[in-house]
């Protein structure tokens, strides 16, 4: 008997089994659990009538693509101001820009909700609106590290020779960036967006507390039907969410065949 | 000004970081059309100095002139140098063809032209076809020879090479020494070549450079580098040699292994101590030992393809190393000649160790980094600096770094027939010369001790 266990211990295949029963219990079987949702009436009968009520309300749709278009927003917000933060970071010292990234990822150790909180406090404290403009901030502000974090991860791992190689060509500092730095980077760049775009599809506590429930997002509409009982309409609207991000991983992947695995946090 | 035929010039050049000084007030010109190699073993300075060249670093002090302009604060794209590096660096994101065209883009070059350019080079590589296909596919020789097609097909005033044939295997890199000699001569540029390969030095250049510790050794063509080095640390890193302890009796004269040789060199002076070099296989070794200079027995003897390597123990306790084509068995008595033009003299660099010194109280003097006891002193005031002389053969070293007053790192080995002569480095950069007959090996950590009656501590000399 005790043979028999030590055996079975010893073996690695062992070891993968506790994970392989949480993936079950905790993402496989929701995710079956979603589809056969989605795609049953109230009567519990197969049709597509939730996707057809998706195509059909503008009021949900509408959400959606305000969502997507809030997303790209601060995707292309995070990019532009994560990309000069990484480049500078990886010209830093090793040892100074540990202590500086290490400042970037300092904020992530607290809890989303009690940083937004403090956001809308800081926005009252200075009277600023709450709304539009400070939903984008929050996004920024929450987001950012994991558009910078990835890209510094390229860049700092980038071969020096390969820039030396470039100025010894001829290559003035610019065109060093634009012919070697910035296209070898593109990995990392896409790593970014991935962390960035494909969460902020979803989000839907930011958008609560910093617009005081005025701007929904699609994360709020799939959150309200779910909390209401709209169990099936719920679950298709979860799963077109799941499908774009999806299709949008894909794209990104083709994109950079070998680069995305550089990126590191993936 | 007048135009010189030096196409780089150096001047007074140190390069220092924060921890190290890299170069040493290194002066060198380099001839237009020059295939100059700077040779070297690794952390000798080799790379910075070509560092320095290509612009990726700037010196401390001193002035460097490419084809008569100062470069001094000129960044890289503008120098009119290529550099072929070790690791290749070709651009990942494009490629063979537009590696190669990357520079005559950049200077834009007329679009028809960059593609003869880029043709002509790499038919001169030898990979003609390559042009699309992706540098990452490539083996190692292959990306090499489109590193340097890419150099090449600028146009350089001066190609720098910085042991670009460093990663290849021993066939590869055969052929591309050769290929690169044509490659210099068809072009016409002057090379600058940095390696720690001897061999590939002595087969390809025109000039060596030998450097060691930051500073320039000996500069010469390479026969006159191999038959005349003009140090212990030279002749040992260049080829095969016996290195011996000598004196120099008198002009033509010099005693070595408690005999008397016919020499050439003159000038010493009379009774100098001189290091004597003799290669191996400039050493005549007979069975008629009546006629011979000198006698003894062979220890060891191994076929090395062309000739054999032997090891021969003389009676007072020297081992001689020979190449000859003929076999001796091991434990047969032979005779050995040596013609006087083949026996090297050099000028020996020190005699005794020199360090700085402070005293700290009448028996005790801080060297290297520790408080040693020396013999009462006289006449000096704690806290005077002091120079403190010693014998290399009396240091000792111990195993264990700890069991010493102070402790160092071996970084040269230098064998010299009876006694291994070893430079050791403290912590604080001080170098002890030390002669021993243990035998210890490169980058060992020892401590050093010194026994009290060996230190001579003297006034420093304004």
């Amino acid at each position: 008997m005790l043979k028999n266990i030590t055996k079975f211990l010893s073996r690695r295949r062992s070891w993968s089994i506790p994970y392989v029963v949480f993936m079950a219990i905790f993402v496989v079987t929701p995710l079956v659990l979603i589809m056969i949702y989605s795609f049953q009436a109230k009567d519990g009968g197969f049709s597509m009538e939730n996707f057809e009520r998706f195509i059909n309300q503008p009021e949900a749709a509408n959400t959606f693509i305000y969502s997507i278009g809030i997303a790209l927003i601060t995707t292309l917000l995070c990019l532009l101001l994560g990309y000069p933060a990484a480049y500078i970071l990886s010209r830093l010292k090793p040892s100074n820009a540990s202590l500086v990234v290490m400042l970037f990822i300092l904020p992530m150790w607290i809890n989303v909700l009690v940083r937004t909180l403090a956001t809308v406090a800081l926005f009252d404290f200075l009277r600023l609106p709450l709304g539009e403009g400070a939903l984008i901030f929050g996004m920024v502000y929450n987001f950012l590290p994991f558009m910078i974090y990835p890209i510094y991860n390229v860049l700092q791992k980038m071969d020096v020779s390969l820039i030396e190689a470039a100025e010894d060509l001829g290559a003035t500092p610019r065109q060093v960036f634009t012919r070697v730095v910035f296209p070898l980077s593109v990995p990392g760049i896409v790593s970014g967006i991935m962390m960035v775009f494909m969460p902020t599809i979803s989000t839907f506590a930011i958008a609560e507390l910093l617009t005081m429930n005025n701007i929904k997002l699609f994360g709020t509409t799939i959150q309200e039907n779910i909390n209401n009982g709209m169990w099936h309409y719920g679950a298709a609207l979860s799963l077109i969410m799941l499908v774009i991000i999806g299709i949008t991983s894909l794209f990104t992947d083709s994109e950079s065949e070998d680069g995305a695995n550089e990126g590191g946090l993936l | 000004m007048v135009k010189s035929n030096y196409i780089i010039e150096l001047s007074n050049i140190t390069k220092s970081f924060p921890d190290k000084v890299v170069l040493d007030d290194v002066s060198l010109s380099v001839k237009k059309g020059e295939f100059l190699t700077i040779l070297g073993p690794s952390g000798c300075g080799k790379t910075t100095l070509l560092r320095l060249l290509a612009g990726f670093n700037s010196a401390s002090s001193g002035e460097i002139l490419i084809g008569g302009e100062v470069m001094t604060g000129v960044p890289p794209h503008l120098r009119p140098v290529n550099t072929v590096f070790q690791r290749y660096a070709l651009f990942p994101n494009y490629n063979v063809y537009d590696n190669i065209a990357f520079g005559l883009k950049l200077q834009k070059v007329d679009k028809k032209e960059i593609e003869q350019r880029v043709k002509r080079a790499l038919k001169m590589v030898g990979m003609t076809d390559y042009e699309h296909r992706d540098v990452q596919s490539l083996s190692g020789g292959q990306q090499q020879r489109v590193a340097i097609a890419r150099a090449i097909v600028n146009r350089p005033q001066v190609l720098l090479l910085d042991e670009p044939l460093a990663a290849l295997d021993l066939k590869m890199r055969k052929d591309m020494q050769m290929e690169l000699k044509e490659m210099h001569r068809s072009l016409g540029i002057t090379f600058v070549y940095v390696t720690h390969d001897q061999e590939e030095a002595l087969t390809m250049s025109d000039t060596i450079v030998v450097m060691n510790e930051g500073k320039i050794q000996q500069i010469g063509s390479p026969t006159d580098i191999y038959n005349e080095p003009c140090n212990a640390f030279v002749a040992d890193f260049i080829g095969e040699s016996n290195i011996l302890n000598a004196t120099m009796v008198r002009d033509r004269l010099v005693r070595f292994m408690d005999k008397e040789f016919e020499c050439i060199d003159e000038g010493f002076g009379e009774n100098t101590p001189v290091d004597v070099v003799v290669r191996p296989e400039d050493v005549y070794i007979i069975r008629n030992a009546e006629a011979a200079m000198f006698h003894g027995k062979v220890r060891s003897c191994t076929f090395k393809g062309v000739h054999y390597e032997m090891f021969v123990d003389t009676p007072d306790g020297y081992e001689i190393m020979i190449q000859d084509y003929n076999a001796f068995e091991p434990g047969t008595e032979v005779g050995m000649m040596i013609k006087p033009a083949d026996i090297h003299v050099m000028r020996k660099e020190r005699t005794e160790n020199h360090v700085e010194g402070v005293i700290i109280d009448s028996t005790h003097v801080a060297i290297l980094g520790e408080n040693f006891e020396c013999e009462p002193l006289e006449g000096f005031e704690v806290g005077e600096k002091v120079d403190v002389a010693f014998d290399f053969s009396d240091v000792e070293l111990t195993d264990d770094p700890d069991d010493g007053i102070s402790w160092g790192t071996i970084r040269f080995i230098l064998y010299k027939g009876d006694r291994y002569h070893l430079t050791v480095r403290t912590d604080e950069g001080d170098n002890v010369y030390v002669d021993t007959h243990d035998v210890w090996e490169d980058l060992d950590e020892v401590g050093i001790t010194i026994a009290p009656k060996s230190l001579r501590v003297t006034h420093l000399t304004k």
